[in-house]
């Protein structure tokens, strides 16, 4: 297989159309440009559609129409882009379409600034818009995995007809690494019967989120929940690192999780004890992989670059006699952690 | 014994839950006529907005896909570029397309995205119970403009028709009455040339249709066709405002 030296985002784009998607629709922002760069090229020689359209809010309804007829498609931004996605990602979460919404964060809150930034996990994994959904979210933190779970996150949606999302940072964005271009996986995708079409002499379809009917919405929300319940029985992943020894188990997704492991390899070196335990699903969560890694080890460090959010879904899934400690930095120019940073945080919690 | 008046294929055979006087039912006629004369009703998808006509789907007998509130333009590109053989409408009040959904009307209309955009133009906002809309007439009171609506806090009605045709996406750009026989045939024709574009794939129609709103303008329907006629017709003028290919 050949391998290639290429950015994060252009790999995100390259996996989309390996995965089919012929369809982006986008807006500019800072720093996941080059996803729209590289598709407003690539999509007109594969008889694609790139739209760049007036505004985030409308590249969401536009993925949204597209969804609706059965096609894979896409968009990306970074947050306040996705801030402007959350109400049509809400329709499409209650309408179960199924598309893919690449979120290359930076930092916030309001304009904040283009730097790394993990302080979105809240809004992409607690249902970011109204009404208590969920959508797939997925951590990639390197270039091959920003390739290989942007195809992934086409397969997720389509099997559960839902929207999912890569959520990653201009580290991750940005950073150029040797990448083996997979070819699209073989997945047991269900037939979309559900698609507008244009009846013909069939039945109408409709894809819609208003249920008026008596029961109906409840219904409807009660089928929502069973699907993620179903998620996070089949769909969690993860990466173990060092933890089966682990006298401490060392917490973070994407970003933060690569310096985390090169702080627990210097941490080894020493002679400490320290794994890593890196969700790569962050919805679904993970839940069982702590609880069974916390049997075990009885203390947790969670390293996150905001001022703790996983860190409450760490707590609420370890062994109740587990102890969980955080490190953090707010989002800014700087804030990135040194792995000697993360070094001494980790010698100071074995130590306690 | 000849046959001379049916129920247009594209529409099911239900009761609307419109309102005594409202010309929504009207105008759902004319699209499903159109629909008819151009036999697309089996590769047509509609685009629901949010308003009174949400429920489009209840009484037209077509595949169609709920878009968010003034959005539907936005969702019809998405549909049209995905299925570019499809035959793609969207219906949308004034509310829904001249305030909240003002950046994705133009902006479709400016790329000349190939849909049929059906405006209802009632001056006020229906479902939500009558609050002041971009089209509210000045001095027109509403739940939200008690005092008639000011031109010099509240702005001036916006009129979309107009707006739109100074776009050199839009191919087709009229507004049309249904308040009184003479106007329902006239605004057939214009219904039947917007539907024209889309199905020759000559780019963006649009279609503006007064209607009236009896329940939240408070009168009954005679008064409320009476002030369609008057009063509307006034400051929003009937008529073909670009009409590129002189269907």
């Amino acid at each position: 297989m050949k391998r290639l030296f290429v950015k994060g985002n252009e790999a995100v784009a390259m996996a989309a159309i390996e995965a089919g998607c012929r369809y982006y629709f986008g807006y500019p922002i800072t720093p996941q440009s080059d996803i729209p760069e590289y598709l407003s090229r690539e999509l007109p020689h594969l008889n694609g559609e790139f739209i760049q359209a007036e505004s985030e809010i409308a590249s969401i309804n536009m993925l949204l129409g597209a969804s609706a007829t059965g096609v894979r498609a896409m968009t990306s931004s970074s947050s306040p882009g996705i801030s402007l996605k959350q109400e049509g990602i809400s329709y499409m979460a209650g309408s179960e379409l199924p598309g893919v919404i690449v979120n290359i964060s930076r930092s916030g809150p309001g304009l904040g600034g283009i730097d790394a930034s993990q302080s979105d996990y809240f809004q992409a994994v607690k249902g970011g818009g109204h009404g208590g959904y969920h959508i797939v979210v997925l951590a990639p933190s390197s270039v091959q995995e920003m390739y290989d779970l942007t195809m992934l996150a086409f397969d997720l949606a389509d099997i559960y007809r839902m929207p999912a999302m890569v959520l990653a940072d201009s580290v991750v964005g940005q950073m150029k690494e040797p990448l083996v271009p997979n070819k699209r996986p073989v997945a047991d995708l269900p037939a979309k019967n559900w698609v507008v079409r244009g009846k013909g002499d069939g039945e109408q379809r409709v894809v819609k989120s208003l249920f008026l009917g008596d029961g109906e919405l409840e219904a409807h929300n009660w089928k929502l929940h069973r699907k993620y319940q179903e998620l996070k029985a089949r769909e969690c992943r993860w990466e173990a690192f060092q933890v089966d020894d682990a006298d401490l188990l060392v917490a973070a997704f994407g970003s933060t999780a690569r310096i985390a492991k090169t702080a627990i390899t210097m941490a080894r070196e020493e002679g400490l004890k320290v794994g890593l335990l890196r969700p790569i699903t962050l919805f679904p969560f993970p839940e069982k992989a702590f609880l069974d890694a916390t049997a075990r080890t009885k203390k947790v460090l969670v390293i996150e670059l905001n001022t703790g959010q996983m860190v409450e879904d760490v707590r609420l899934s370890v062994a109740r006699d587990a102890e969980v400690g955080f490190y953090g930095r707010p989002p800014g120019a700087g804030s990135l952690p040194t792995p000697e940073e993360l070094l001494e945080q980790i010698k100071r919690t074995i130590e306690v | 014994m000849q046959q001379v008046f049916k129920r247009p294929i594209s529409l099911k055979d239900v009761q609307t839950h419109f309102c005594p006087g409202c010309h929504h039912g009207t105008i759902h006629r004319l699209v499903a006529e159109a629909m008819d004369e151009f036999g697309v009703q089996g590769r047509t998808i509609g685009v629901a907005s949010v308003g009174c006509s949400v429920f489009l789907y209840g009484y037209f007998d077509i595949d169609v896909v709920e878009a968010p509130h003034g959005r539907a333009a936005a969702v019809a590109t998405g549909v049209k570029r995905a299925r570019p053989d499809s035959f793609v409408f969207t219906y949308q009040g004034d509310g829904d397309l001249a305030a909240i959904g003002t950046a994705e009307i133009i902006h479709a209309a400016n790329r000349g995205e190939d849909i049929t955009v059906v405006f209802v133009n009632n001056t006020t906002y229906g479902m939500t119970g009558g609050q002041m809309a971009p089209t509210t007439l000045v001095g027109q009171k509403t739940s939200t403009s008690p005092y008639g609506r000011n031109q010099h806090k509240d702005g001036a009605p916006i009129r979309m028709a107009e707006l739109l045709a100074q776009l050199e996406g839009v191919a087709f750009s009229a507004r049309v009455a249904v308040n009184s026989p003479r106007n329902i045939i006239d605004a057939k024709r214009q219904f039947k040339k917007a539907f024209r574009y889309q199905v020759e794939g000559k780019g963006f129609s649009f279609i503006e249709a007064l209607s009236a709103c009896p329940t939240n303008w408070g009168m009954n329907a005679l008064a409320a066709n009476e002030r369609v006629g008057t009063e509307m017709a006034d400051y929003f003028r009937l008529g073909v405002f670009k009409n590129t290919d002189n269907l």
